[in-house]
């Protein structure tokens, strides 16, 4: 049943993806919609999914690389949903739900395997490490997409020359808002969770810090997050230095958290075996 | 007919041929040296002259009999107007173009109504014509067939703006620039507004910001007394002058269109100010011709520049919108171009004579048939003298001004008397003309 949820769930990602492709061109209401009520019906089924997963394996079901995609995936699209009713910017969709079908397919490329439940995983750390950098990341993602955005309207508007999203892309200023937004709340969470691991890596392997890889590249993202957050808050930096490094901020995000899950060997490896 | 009327040229260049260096050159010359229809007397073969510059547009309109040789005096006179040399010329005469006859008023028309403008149906053209005219006038550089076509010029310009949307549609440069801020800033309401020279087109943009919510609004001007008025107008603060680039550190936008030859603003000024804005961005927009912003400017993070050309751009966008009012706008003006065109044929003086004495008998046909009409018992003898009768008055009455008129016929001051003629016997006013087209002139 855990199986068919997830399918349900992935198709239901795709059809408010290529949905929200189509809004990208056609600003028909109904198509956004649809869509949105897709991607929340898609997250239902995926959290009815983790939820009956976690209670048959013992333990939150974001630990296997496969797990930790969809998981991933599914906090995007929430994080997504939350964001929409609360700033009311719909082409972001178009930005958001086709990152989380990407996650949900490599996912479900990923060999599926069931990790037997062990004491270490029911450490209250371990779970408030991993909601709050999932959370993180997934704002860090939306502040990735609201980057883009920026880039593409930026250059219409320094170039003068307006393509077709000109009229369908927000104004500068809110883009950079979201930006802002992401980073001032990614950032709390991401340290938070940074040092929820460091206490749990503390119990289970008696130092806090291992030099795992993931360990490293973690605190390269953070630094670089924290760079962007002192810039902002100090300087003023804002715009397009700020929409790039929130895009070069995430492909760390991304190596830490996919390329050391796949090609380096470490103490996390054993979450994701 | 076209070797005796001789021609109607139109030579010009507007936003869509020339650059904005190039007309900025042009309204640096123009600004600098008096009208050059005050050169008119040393033209031989240039008949009438008309001459309208503004800061996007440079129209000669002239009448003329040989071609070729009115041409070159004009080129000439541009030459001297601009101060150039003719290697310089050549490289101008790229950006202008040519109509002549009807091409030459259909342009016309096209000018006076707004639609060739950069903002179609912004209002400001039909007064800089009228403006030009005057000073045509002053100098006695038209007569009758410029005078008549600017004329109509005038009417065709009020009947495209009652007749079509064109006119108030609120797609202006003005309406572009909020709509670039709105892209920029998304709500308005907090920003500032600085407000650098006054020219109608700025204080038109100034006043589309304020109607969007902006509510705060610094004026700089050259002279005191003009950036109190306009504070007073805008509900808005004053700021020195000579402290320009200090201004930035507080607006959000600025608007320029002073007639200051070098650029008020330049890199460095605004380079300088970014870090104490704290990065917020700076939405330039540069109405000036000659530019008051550095086009470098653009360059800076979070800077944005735009010039009435870049505005252009932006205007496209809305621009199928209009297409349809254009359409019908357009319709208007080939109809009054024809009018026109049927009125420039009879300007001869076989036209005229043929058109007197039509009118003539179209009334005495008119008048025998009611006269005859309440004598019912006349015979066919009778109704034949007074035919005869009629037909002898008519033809003795019109014989001496056909008579002057084909004297005249031969010489250069013949439009006039044709011109004179046909006021005097109203014939072109209800149609009395042989006319092709079938439109009736009200």
């Amino acid at each position: 049943m855990v199986g068919v949820f997830i399918v349900v769930a992935t198709i239901c990602y795709c059809v408010g993806a290529v949905g929200y492709l189509v809004y990208l061109f056609r600003d028909w209401e109904a198509i956004h919609r649809a869509c949105l009520a897709v991607l929340a019906a898609g997250a239902i089924f995926q959290g009815v999914a983790l939820g009956v997963r976690s209670f048959q394996v013992g333990h939150l079901a974001a630990t296997s690389s496969q797990e930790a995609m969809a998981f991933f995936a599914w906090i995007l699209v929430l994080i997504y949903l939350l964001v929409q009713v609360r700033l009311n910017l719909r082409i972001l969709g178009s930005f958001v739900a086709p990152l989380a079908v990407v996650f949900m397919l490599t996912s479900s490329l990923l060999p599926d395997r069931e990790v037997p439940t062990a004491t270490i995983f029911q450490s209250m750390w371990l779970i408030l490490h991993v909601v709050t950098l999932f959370l993180a990341n997934a704002l860090y993602a939306l502040a990735f997409s609201a980057g883009i955005m920026y880039l593409l309207q930026e250059r219409n508007i320094k170039r003068k020359s307006f393509g077709f999203l000109y009229p369908r892309l927000p104004s500068l200023d809110r883009l950079d808002r979201i930006n802002y937004f992401c980073l001032m709340v990614g950032f709390p969470l991401m340290t938070l969770g940074l040092l929820a691991g460091f206490a749990y890596a503390g119990t289970v392997w008696r130092s806090p810090w291992n030099w795992d890889p993931k360990e490293v590249f973690a605190v390269i993202t953070w630094f670089i997050y924290a760079v962007l957050l002192h810039e902002r808050l100090a300087v003023g930096w804002r715009g397009r230095r700020a929409a790039l490094l929130a895009i070069f901020g995430f492909s760390a995000v991304l190596v830490t958290f996919l390329g050391v899950n796949l090609f380096f060997e470490g103490h996390h490896t054993v979450f994701v075996k | 007919m076209k070797s005796t009327m001789g021609h109607i040229v139109l030579l010009g260049m507007n936003h869509k041929t020339a650059s904005v260096e190039l007309r900025e050159q042009l309204a640096l010359v123009c600004s600098n040296q008096a009208n050059p229809v005050q050169l008119f007397p040393y033209l031989g073969s240039v008949k009438e002259l008309f001459f309208l510059s503004t800061c996007n547009r440079v129209e000669i309109l002239f009448t003329c009999q040989n071609y070729e040789d009115a041409m070159g005096e004009v080129k000439a006179l541009l030459k001297t107007h601009l101060g150039v040399s003719s290697a310089c010329l050549g490289q101008f005469e790229a950006n202008f173009y040519i109509h002549k006859d009807e091409a030459a008023v259909r342009h016309l028309f096209r000018v006076a109504s707004s639609l060739d403008s950069m903002v179609v149906g912004e209002p400001q053209i039909l007064g800089q014509i009228k403006k030009a005219y005057r000073e045509a006038v002053d100098h006695r550089t038209v007569g009758v067939i410029l005078n008549r076509l600017l004329h109509k010029a005038f009417s065709v310009a009020k009947r495209v703006r009652s007749e079509t949307m064109i006119g108030s549609y609120a797609v202006s440069i003005s309406y572009a620039a909020v709509e670039l801020a709105r892209k920029i800033f998304g709500e308005l309401a907090s920003k500032r507004v600085l407000l650098i020279g006054a020219g109608e087109m700025a204080e038109l943009a100034a006043e589309h910001f304020l109607a969007q919510g902006v509510c705060h609004m610094v004026v700089a001007n050259r002279t005191l007394e003009r950036a109190l008025e306009l504070a007073r107008r805008f509900r808005a603060e004053t700021t020195a002058f000579e402290h320009l680039p200090d201004a930035l550190s507080e607006a959000d936008i600025v608007l320029t269109s002073t007639g200051s030859p070098i650029p008020l603003l330049t890199y460095q000024d605004v380079k300088s100010r970014m870090r104490k804005r704290r990065n917020k961005p700076l939405f330039f927009i540069d109405i000036a011709v000659p530019r008051d912003v550095e086009q470098k400017v653009n360059e800076i993070d979070n800077v944005y520049l735009y010039d009435i050309d870049d505005l252009q751009g932006v205007i496209e966008l809305n621009r199928e919108e209009r297409q349809k009012e254009a359409a019908r706008a357009e319709h208007i003006i080939l109809e009054e171009a024809l009018k026109f065109h049927d009125w420039l044929r009879t300007l001869d003086v076989v036209p005229t004579i043929i058109a007197l004495r039509e009118k003539a008998d179209r009334i005495r046909k008119k008048e025998m048939r009611k006269t005859l009409a309440q004598l019912p018992s006349l015979g066919e003898r009778e109704r034949q003298a007074i035919e005869v009768l009629t037909e002898s008055i008519v033809g003795k009455l019109l014989h001496d001004p056909i008579v002057f008129l084909k004297k005249k016929a031969g010489r250069e001051s013949k439009q006039v008397f044709v011109d004179h003629t046909q006021q005097l016997f109203n014939l072109n006013e209800d149609g009395g003309l042989p006319s092709s087209s079938g439109c009736n002139q009200k």
